[in-house]
């Protein structure tokens, strides 16, 4: 089975074949002096990513037990009372089925949820803390995030309902289709993928 | 050809509806695209003063195109249009939670991450750069699924494609930028991030920006409309929609992506053998005949000229085949210059209707020999289930009655 680390390594090698192309161009000055530098404090205000191996990831914590309170407040009015409920347009968070195979190429009757599509548990924190509530976005606190990550992951059996999620945890929770993802491999010409 | 001098365009029904609510089209007189005059006609426009110049134009009232706004986006209604340029105001829309007012004084965009220099620029500083200016197509990556699935005979070119959209972009390269903050060895990918409210984010590998990415504050001679990022986006030349992201931000250089939702939750492509495929960011060769095409229908035998739409996101489109059997026989279509790489380009050919079935399609080739696939092709290829990149070939039936609907082969 291929593994998400040599998913990352093909992807990191992406643009190294005719990389290097920061140098001088023939008529160009090396810089043109527009701009400003980016102070610490502004790029720390925007900085909000976070990546698959945890950097971006703030402190705080949560588990479901704290998340349900902020779930039911904040989430269950459009995602439903346990994240399974939701309907059109907004996702369905909840679900492992089909539990064998990942066969959602092959059957569109499938509902992709965080539990059987989602291959990074760290997308969880990223998007729910830029985006999410959709009526108050960026709204809620790292504890609260780390609380409905937490709540979200265990409604999905994916880790336990007193797990400890914060930036050291979350990294390591493996997803049930981490290892369902290739890289794009159509090509130029008529050979159609 | 009919006797009755009518401009084909004419015929085109207008797209106020929502979906399905098409009307079928009868052709008569002149019946412009659903719209109606505001007041009273002259009788003779020649024996009265016409009407004084005016700050901002105005489409005649008798035109009156629309985007058809669904739960999601707003479709570009390609069956109203002419030639390849798209109306701002009727680009289409994909937003993942609004339409962002941003004051252009205030804007800025922070380049940082694994770069020598990290800075910000504002718009004044974007415009001073050397700039360039391109027609490309903008298509989203979901364009074409109710052609895929849930098809309806009464679908019409602007409910089954029109998440695609083609303008002239204005803007610096970003690697200019990238050169002004010292892109450091071993940056591979970066991050794009919206400032809307979902802070729209997705990774692009950098190589995109050594070759033809821009961030673009200008579209057909305008500033951005907001809708389409003002006063800045990422352009992508030829990539899906959604990783051109508007409103942009931030942009956070790296040696690897960050699998943001966009790109793992969504826009990933599920395949038949238990995978997915993600950051499939080109859009494949594809065509779809604008004219005729319901809810068309066509008053008479004889000439008409069927006409529409190709384009591919590996670069130029160098042949458009069409098929009025349903796909035994093809015959190459005329190209219509100008012909641009990652660009719509417009194809015609000229038919003579005996007035019996016929089943019309088109074909586009593009300059790597990359063929638009027919639906089987493209379900066994990708799957029943598979998402995004729909680019198989479509149909409009032609029935005896000269009532046009949409249909695939067969």
């Amino acid at each position: 089975m291929r593994g998400v680390a040599v998913v990352l390594i093909a992807l990191s090698g992406w643009g190294c074949g005719r990389g290097g192309r920061g140098g001088a161009q023939p008529g160009l000055p090396p810089t043109f002096g527009f701009g400003r530098s980016a102070t610490a404090p502004e790029i720390a205000a925007w900085d909000i990513d976070v990546r698959p191996d945890g950097l971006g990831l703030p402190p705080g914590s949560g588990t479901a037990q704290a998340g349900a309170a902020v779930y039911a407040a904040r989430c269950a009015m459009c995602h439903g009372a346990t994240g399974t409920e939701a309907r059109w347009p907004y996702p369905r968070l909840v679900g492992r089925e089909p539990r064998q195979g990942f066969p959602f190429g092959r059957d569109p009757r499938l509902v992709k949820t965080v539990g059987n599509y989602w291959p990074f548990a760290t997308t969880l924190y990223d998007y729910i803390n830029r985006a999410m509530p959709l009526n108050a976005p960026g709204s809620l606190t790292p504890d609260e995030v780390y609380g409905v990550v937490a709540y979200v992951l265990w409604r999905n059996e994916i880790i336990a309902d007193t797990a400890v999620i914060d930036a050291r945890t979350l990294p390591q929770v493996v997803m049930p289709a981490r290892d369902r993802f290739v890289v794009d491999d159509r090509g130029d010409g008529p050979d159609f993928r | 050809m009919s006797d009755v001098p009518i401009s084909r365009r004419s015929l085109l029904a207008g797209a106020a509806g929502v979906l399905g609510a098409h009307a079928l089209q009868q052709v008569g007189a002149h019946r412009g695209n659903g719209g109606a005059p505001g007041g009273a006609v002259a009788p003779d426009p020649t024996k009265i003063p016409g009407a004084p110049m005016r700050a901002l134009g105005q489409r005649s009232p008798y035109e009156q195109p629309r985007r058809i706004v669904t739960q999601d986006s707003s479709l570009t209604p390609l069956q109203d249009l002419y030639g390849i340029i798209t109306p701002a105001d009727l680009h289409f829309e994909r937003h993942h939670a609004g339409v962002p007012a941003i004051d252009p004084q205030r804007y800025k965009l922070l380049i940082h991450g694994m770069v020598e220099r990290p800075m910000v620029f504002d718009l004044a500083a974007l415009e001073r750069f050397p700039s360039v200016a391109r027609l490309h197509f903008l298509e989203c990556g979901g364009n074409g699924t109710l052609s895929f699935r849930g098809i309806r005979p009464d679908f019409s070119p602007q409910l089954v494609d029109g998440l695609t959209s083609t303008s002239e972009w204005i803007g610096v390269p970003l690697a200019t930028l990238f050169r002004e903050v010292g892109v450091k060895p071993g940056a591979t990918w970066f991050l794009a991030e919206g400032g809307d409210a979902a802070v729209m984010s997705r990774s692009i590998p950098i190589e995109k920006a050594w070759d033809d990415a821009l961030i673009a504050y200008g579209q057909n001679g305008e500033a951005l409309r907001p809708e389409q990022g003002y006063p800045a986006r990422l352009f992508l030349p030829g990539w899906e929609a959604n990783a051109n992201v508007k409103w942009i931000r931030r942009i956070e250089v790296a040696d690897r992506p960050f699998m943001t939702r966009e790109e793992t939750a969504r826009y990933t492509d599920p395949l038949p053998n238990d995978t997915a495929r993600m950051f499939s960011f080109v859009m494949d060769a594809k065509s779809i005949i604008t004219f005729p095409a319901f809810p068309v229908v066509l008053p008479d035998t004889g000439w008409w000229e069927i006409t529409g739409i190709a384009w591919s996101g590996r670069g130029l489109i160098t042949r458009v085949d069409v098929s009025t059997d349903g796909g035994r026989s093809w015959a190459a279509a005329e190209l219509q210059q100008p012909v641009l790489p990652k660009c719509h380009t417009l194809f015609r050919y000229l038919w003579k209707w005996d007035g019996r079935d016929a089943m019309l399609m088109s074909r586009a080739v593009d300059q790597t020999g990359s063929v638009q696939p027919t639906l089987d092709q493209l379900r066994r290829a990708r799957g029943a289930g598979t998402s995004y990149h729909f680019n198989h070939i479509r149909a409009w039936h032609v029935r005896s009655d000269g009532e046009v609907f949409f249909g695939l082969e067969g």
